[in-house]
């Protein structure tokens, strides 16, 4: 056996179209060890587990699996070589049962038939190895807890014989319980020779589970060494690198009366608490990590999710929530979710901005003329308002989104990562019209992004979700990147 | 309009003259002159899609918003049976008779319309069920025989004995009035956006089950005039009438551009959609093909009617 590592990936770039995903990564796991990967939103850990599972080919570097070269061609060919992936979302099948999942695509089968003993031995081998014989091979898949379902994952890809395990972010949806018997089980699994990848936000969990660490920003590996060593505040310095400047336009701005408030609001899984009061000629930012119920926050606020408790009052109005009251009431809601629920992709831009203030009797051109002004006021390149949505790029698509605000000129604007996905250009006209909507017009504006410094960069108040509560809303300028970044990830306290 | 939106809009019917041509050709060298061309056949064919053109207008609203109605055959079936009951059983006059089969649509639709809604069962199933529901409701009110009143105004709706009987330009009228619907009012653009995208509908406080419980009550009203139509054609209430005409009256939208994942969708396509089969089926009947040929005939053509109109929007032509 070789005491060489069990997976490198040297100088590995990737791109698509105009943008840089991966710019020059570097990653050496061990036999044995528990390898964290981390890095901020968008500094390429998705893309890089994608090359690495084989859904995406590297365009350069080199990629070896115990010295021999690797370069899987699809995610099947992947596993077949000893590279298994967990991802965030589940991919089991839940109607079927615990052992006919593990052995999906590789059934033991003779002669076409399948090998009914066989199956239930691999299963049961499989789910021993990991000490959870309550997991019953016969019980369906979608009746498991999530944690369950998760082994049933890592069973599978130890049934085909995985040597490098990747798990992306495996505590973002399981209880602290489960998330401590699942490091106990990586352990377990290390001691028994397999390489794990494991990507999270969580420094805390990092330092629990892995030996050595590798962070990824803009793309490119920019450190690492032994987990011992290190400090969480050394890694959270490596992981923000330097500021971005000038992208943010701000004029004076002087809020106003209160507008919109928030009494421990309480979603049906998240947030769990919430309190905020938001004024007019204000941004306040809501940063936090992925999944910590940022988005369902607003959707509650917006009559899309229900409400289990607490109450939210706009205005001098306080009762029931629905899309259609609160666009009434003068509240738009750009969604974080842009292709199904942001934008019918299938209409046109001038059914799409108009579509919450139609009149009962709708003429064409005055549809017409309304879009005109706001294609030419937010500079939309589309050959006309009658073109279909889906033919415009994602810039001028969010673009439209936020134009159905304008149009319907409300005063409180809830944007869910308004700027997701577009290029610089895009996010700078967006940025400057945020900042025109508050200081000149007196619109307030709640911005919820994972992109820190455009937080600071346009927000006066920032608050931080973590873990389904909302902290308390401080003044941007007395934040920076590195405070932010401990508070969501649950460090600060 | 531009020149190719205009095209796609027009492909159906480019179509639809392609298997005329074709068929004129094939009767006439069948029979050595042109008897599928006259204005007495035409006119059958014309007579023949009424049903179908005035079915499938509620249909493409029921479509467009993303739903399925099933049960517009038995619904049709049902209605002309009430029509004809309560010209014989109660004696009510033509006009009222008429008004209370379509209301009986109608009520079919809300019914549909309030199951789909509440139980949040897809379409397929719960119109399915209503399928076989109104079907039974037809037979039960008729108590499984035809129901013959006698002759009133309602039986001249499809008289051939006019140029253009009074049932086809009714059909004209209420297509006309549909189009301005979905082109002109709000309650149209809500039909395509819930159907486009239902989340983005109901971002932008589209009242999404008002708006869909309202095309499935225009589609039971629709089909009620369709019941008129049928019985007007039959001058007598059958319960076991228009078998299998939802297949007919979905395929016409469906040729006419519509999407069965909704959002797609046009009166003049599914106009143009309810003329395919009466034309395949009269031409064939004429050919002199058995009826086996004229089905599998009918069965080719739909599916390269729509294969060809998918395509062209793929490629944008």
């Amino acid at each position: 056996m070789s005491t060489g590592p069990r997976l490198e990936m040297i100088g590995v770039r990737k791109r698509f179209g105009a943008t840089v995903a991966l710019d020059g990564v570097d990653l050496s796991v061990l036999p044995g060890e528990c390898h964290a990967l981390v890095g901020q939103n968008g500094a390429g850990k998705s893309t890089l587990v994608k090359v690495l599972s084989g859904a995406h080919p590297a365009d350069q570097g080199e990629l070896r699996i115990e010295g021999a070269p690797y370069r899987p061609h699809s995610p099947i060919d992947g596993r077949r070589r000893g590279v298994a992936m967990i991802y965030q979302e589940l991919s089991l099948a839940p109607h079927l049962s615990v052992e006919a999942n593990i052995v999906l695509g590789v059934e033991p089968a003779r002669w076409g038939w399948l090998d009914r003993r066989e199956t239930r031995r691999l299963a049961l081998e499989a789910l021993a190895q990991l000490h959870h014989p309550e997991i019953h091979p016969e019980a369906r898949t979608g009746s498991l807890t999530v944690a369950q379902q998760q082994i049933v994952e890592i069973a599978r890809a130890l049934a085909i014989g995985c040597r490098v395990l990747v798990l992306d972010e495996p505590t973002s949806s399981i209880s602290q319980r489960d998330a401590d018997q699942l490091f106990v089980l990586i352990d377990r699994l290390r001691g028994q020779g397999l390489s794990i990848v494991y990507i999270s936000h969580f420094i805390e969990e990092c330092k629990r589970v892995a030996q050595r660490y590798t962070v990824l920003r803009d793309g490119r590996t920019v450190g690492g060494g032994a987990m011992a060593d290190a400090t969480p505040a050394q890694i959270v310095d490596l992981m923000v690198g330097q500021k971005v400047g000038h992208l943010y336009p701000r004029s004076a701005r002087t809020p106003g009366e209160e507008i919109l408030s928030l009494e421990g609001l309480a979603g049906l899984e998240k947030p769990s608490r919430a309190d905020l009061s938001l004024r007019r000629g204000e941004v306040l930012g809501i940063a936090g990590l992925v999944g910590a119920g940022r988005t369902e926050m607003l959707r509650s606020v917006f009559g899309l999710d229900p409400v289990r408790s607490g109450s939210v009052r706009v205005g001098a109005y306080a009762g029931p929530a629905s899309p259609a009251r609160r666009w009434s009431q003068g509240m738009g809601f750009v969604s974080e979710d842009r292709k199904n629920e942001g934008l019918a992709l299938g209409l046109s831009v001038a059914d799409n901005l108009t579509l919450s203030k139609l009149e009962r009797i709708v003429l064409p051109q005055r549809q017409d003329s309304a879009a005109r002004k706001w294609i030419e006021l937010l500079s939309i390149r589309c050959r006309d308002s009658s073109q279909c949505m889906s033919d415009l790029s994602g810039g001028n698509q969010q673009k439209i989104a936020l134009a159905r605000l304008l149009h319907h000129d409300v005063d409180i604007l809830l944007l869910d990562e308004p700027t997701r996905g577009i290029d610089v250009a895009s996010k700078a006209q967006l940025y400057q019209k945020i900042d025109d909507l508050v200081s000149r017009s007196g619109k307030a504006v709640i911005l919820v992004s994972s992109y820190i410094p455009e937080l600071l960069g346009t927000c006066d108040r920032i608050a931080v979700m973590c873990r389904g509560r909302l902290g308390p809303a401080r003044p941007a300028g007395l934040l920076d990147e590195h405070a932010l970044i401990l508070e969501a990830t649950g460090e600060a306290a | 309009m531009s020149g190719r939106s205009l095209l796609i809009r027009l492909g159906p019917l480019l179509g639809l003259f392609a298997v005329f041509l074709f068929f004129l050709f094939k009767v006439w060298s069948h029979t050595g002159r042109n008897v599928f061309a006259t204005p007495e056949n035409l006119q059958t064919i014309a007579l023949q899609s009424a049903i179908v053109g005035m079915a499938g207008l509620g249909m493409t609203m029921i479509i467009l918003s993303g739903g399925i109605d099933l049960s517009v055959g038995s619904t049709v079936a049902l209605t002309s049976v009430t029509v004809a009951a309560l010209l014989k059983f109660q004696g009510w006059p033509a006009f009222p008779a008429a008004c209370g089969a379509v209301l009986a649509g109608g009520l079919c639709g809300l019914l549909n319309g309030v199951l789909v809604t509440q139980l949040r069962v897809v379409p397929f199933i719960v119109t399915l069920g209503t399928m076989l529901i109104f079907r039974g409701a037809a037979k039960g009110l008729a108590d499984e025989r035809t129901v013959i009143p006698g002759a009133s105004m309602l039986d001249s709706l499809l008289d051939v004995g006019s140029v253009l009987p009074s049932g086809v330009w009714l059909l004209a009228i209420l297509a006309a009035v549909v189009a301005l619907l979905l082109r002109y009012t709000r309650f149209g653009r809500h039909l395509y956006a819930t159907g486009s995208s239902e989340a983005a509908a109901r971002l932008c406080g589209v009242p999404i089950t008002r708006v869909k419980i309202q095309a499935y009550v225009l589609g039971g009203l629709f089909a009620g005039m369709a019941g008129l139509l049928q019985y007007s054609r039959l001058t007598m209430g059958d319960p076991t009438a228009a078998p299998g005409l939802e297949l007919d009256v979905i395929t016409a939208v469906v040729i006419g551009g519509g999407s069965l994942a909704g959002g797609e969708g046009s009166v003049i396509g599914t106009l143009i959609g309810a003329l395919y089969m009466p034309t395949i089926r009269n031409g064939c009947s004429q050919t002199g093909w058995a009826p086996w040929k004229s089905e599998i005939a009918a069965g080719v053509i739909i599916i390269i009617a729509v294969a060809t109109d998918r395509w062209r929007h793929r490629r944008g032509l």
